[in-house]
């Protein structure tokens, strides 16, 4: 595990072009070790492009990404899932016709091998999730439930257990509680909590101020796909991070 | 709700997946009965039940591969004129004087290689939706057949090359009459059928093809490569096509060129009765095989019964509609919205 406050992802004059857009210029973003960073940004402020970015899903332009000191090309987001940089998409990424523990380890399942073949160890699955689960303190039924049987604070804390089921580092969530009930906010956002005390940098972003103020760290704002403004989150108040959002210092 | 109007609540929320599962085959065990009592002679005969069989070869091997591909959400219509053209290539071989081993496995590469065809196509040059691709192959692949066998019917086999399709296994050692052999073509639908049964069930390949279906952009994100299994799903596909081709070379004895004619609309039929769900991730090897055996028995049953082939076509087409009905249903019931 990392010790804290260690560096452990750095983007440095992250650029991306599509076409003739320029989604992000010269981007520069720090996560350490237990800490919380809230990404802020009105809509095509670049904060998905660059999330895009930091999992493998697009190649920057130019700039460079530097994991734990050194430089690294992610050609894919497999490569970032093996550097312990994780992603849970605001669309949550999930199966609904598989069970909870399939979707935890799919792409990464446990196996045994028979030649070509690869035979799926359910059992494993079954005990490794019912464990993880468990360690975060996520209630379900079962871990052989449907995804799509689960409410969507249920499925948002599957896709975080999916996201921290391997060792991860950082954790990058886009909008972790914008699709959800309000009772259901408090129990991600304790999660969150919980995962920055095991020493993993979580990275939100989001547009409740209540989520950033709730768990973050510190902020930094995008606007037009630059840095436009960062600060410590005691330094700071909520209506200069929303004057940030709308291009306001 | 007082608390026995909740077990009786959970006892019916815990019948739904044993229904899911298992209703389709609770359908198919009434439409014996109901066969049998109106043609208690001759419906449930040892004649009979091996005659539906072998009607139902070749099919069942169409609809296995179709069955994969709704699995992913996608569709294959060119599995009839797979199945054409790996018999054409077949019946010119086997003319041709080839050793019957090499005229066994070719109708196999070929269409494995159509099937490849169809997923490079579909993944490579983006189609939009595999229904284009495989609409034009539907085309391409049989009128490949007409031109290189000249749309003429090539005929005659040896018996090696039948065996698959035509062969009997006798019986009389256990007592029975040597008319009640059991065809060669039933004990190979079970072998296929439980080979690709732990393929779909129990193999990491196969939890994909499903989580494909599920959501294609969650398997992408999981690293999965979806195209590369894309391209697996139809070459599959198009080799159960091809060993469907090798049945009904032993069947007919002849490669004609409209073998499989609108066959792949009876492989889609067989599969949504079955419980595959058109939007993918949905369905079951048992169901795919529980969906050709009602369309073999309906057919046959009305058959014995001579009723116009026009009333099979209205029938068949009402199942599918009542299928999918009650998996609407099912979804209403199972699924949070």
């Amino acid at each position: 595990m990392s010790s804290a406050n260690q560096l452990l992802l750095e983007a440095k004059n992250v650029t991306k072009y599509f076409g003739t857009i320029t989604a992000l210029e010269n981007v520069n973003l720090k996560i350490h070790a237990g800490e919380c960073l809230g990404v802020v940004g009105d809509n095509g402020a670049g904060k998905t492009t660059l999330m895009k970015v930091l999992s493998g899903l697009y190649k920057p332009s130019a700039g460079s990404l530097h994991f734990e000191g050194k430089e690294k090309v992610l050609e894919s987001p497999r490569d970032s899932q093996n550097l312990g940089l994780e992603m849970v998409y605001q669309d949550l990424a999930l199966a609904g016709n598989l069970p909870i523990g399939e979707n935890i380890f799919l792409g990464r399942e446990p196996t045994t091998n028979l030649g070509l073949l690869k035979f799926l160890d359910y059992k494993k699955i079954k005990e490794l999730t019912e464990a993880h689960l468990g360690k975060l303190k996520i209630n379900v039924k079962s871990a052989d439930q449907k995804v799509e049987e689960l409410s969507g604070g249920q499925r948002q804390a599957v896709a975080i257990a999916r996201s921290t089921a391997f060792n991860a580092k950082v954790v990058i969530m886009d909008e972790p509680t914008a699709a959800l009930a309000i009772k259901e906010v408090g129990k991600v956002l304790d999660l969150i909590n919980s995962l920055k005390k095991t020493g993993v940098g979580v990275i939100v972003i989001s547009h409740r101020m209540d989520d950033i103020f709730a768990v973050c760290d510190r902020v930094m704002a995008l606007f037009q796909g630059t840095n436009f403004a960062e600060s410590e989150l005691s330094n700071t108040s909520r209506d200069e991070v929303i004057g940030w959002i709308m291009g306001k210092k | 709700m007082d608390s026995k109007e909740q077990d009786k609540d959970s006892l019916y929320l815990k019948l739904i997946p044993y229904f899911e599962k298992y209703g389709i085959l609770l359908l198919l065990v009434i439409m014996i009965v109901v066969m049998h009592f109106l043609q208690p002679d001759v419906f449930l005969s040892w004649r009979n039940v091996t005659n539906v069989f072998k009607q139902i070869s070749w099919q069942s091997m169409l609809a296995l591969g179709v069955f994969m591909v709704i699995v992913t959400a996608g569709i294959d219509l060119s599995v009839g004129s797979i199945m054409m053209l790996s018999l054409m290539i077949l019946a010119i071989v086997a003319k041709a004087g080839a050793p019957w081993y090499i005229v066994v496995i070719t109708p196999l590469i070929a269409g494995f290689l159509c099937g490849l065809f169809n997923g490079l196509g579909i993944t490579l040059l983006r189609m939009p939706h595999p229904f284009i691709m495989t609409l034009g192959t539907l085309y391409i692949f049989r009128g490949t057949g007409n031109l290189i066998s000249g749309g003429t019917p090539i005929s005659g086999f040896t018996d090696e090359v039948r065996y698959l399709g035509h062969g009997r296994i006798d019986l009389t050692w256990l007592g029975l009459e040597k008319s009640q052999y059991l065809p060669v073509s039933l004990v190979l639908i079970a072998i296929v059928y439980i080979i690709f049964w732990i393929f779909m069930n129990k193999t990491r390949t196969g939890k994909w093809i499903y989580a494909i279906g599920g959501n294609p952009n969650a398997a992408r994100a999981s690293g999965i490569n979806v195209n590369k299994i894309l391209v697996i799903v139809y070459s599959l596909c198009g080799f159960l096509s091809g060993i469907g081709a090798l049945i009904l070379a032993g069947r007919t004895d002849s490669g004609y060129p409209n073998a499989g004619l609108q066959s792949e609309l009876d492989a889609i039929a067989a599969c949504i009765i079955g419980g595959a769900s058109f939007f993918g991730g949905r369905g079951t090897v048992l169901g795919v095989f529980a969906g050709v055996m009602i369309m073999g028995i309906l057919r046959n049953g009305l058959n014995l019964m001579d009723v116009s082939s026009f009333w099979q076509q209205v029938l068949i087409g009402s199942i599918i509609v009542l299928a999918v009905y009650v998996d609407v249903l099912r979804r209403d019931f199972g699924t949070r919205k």
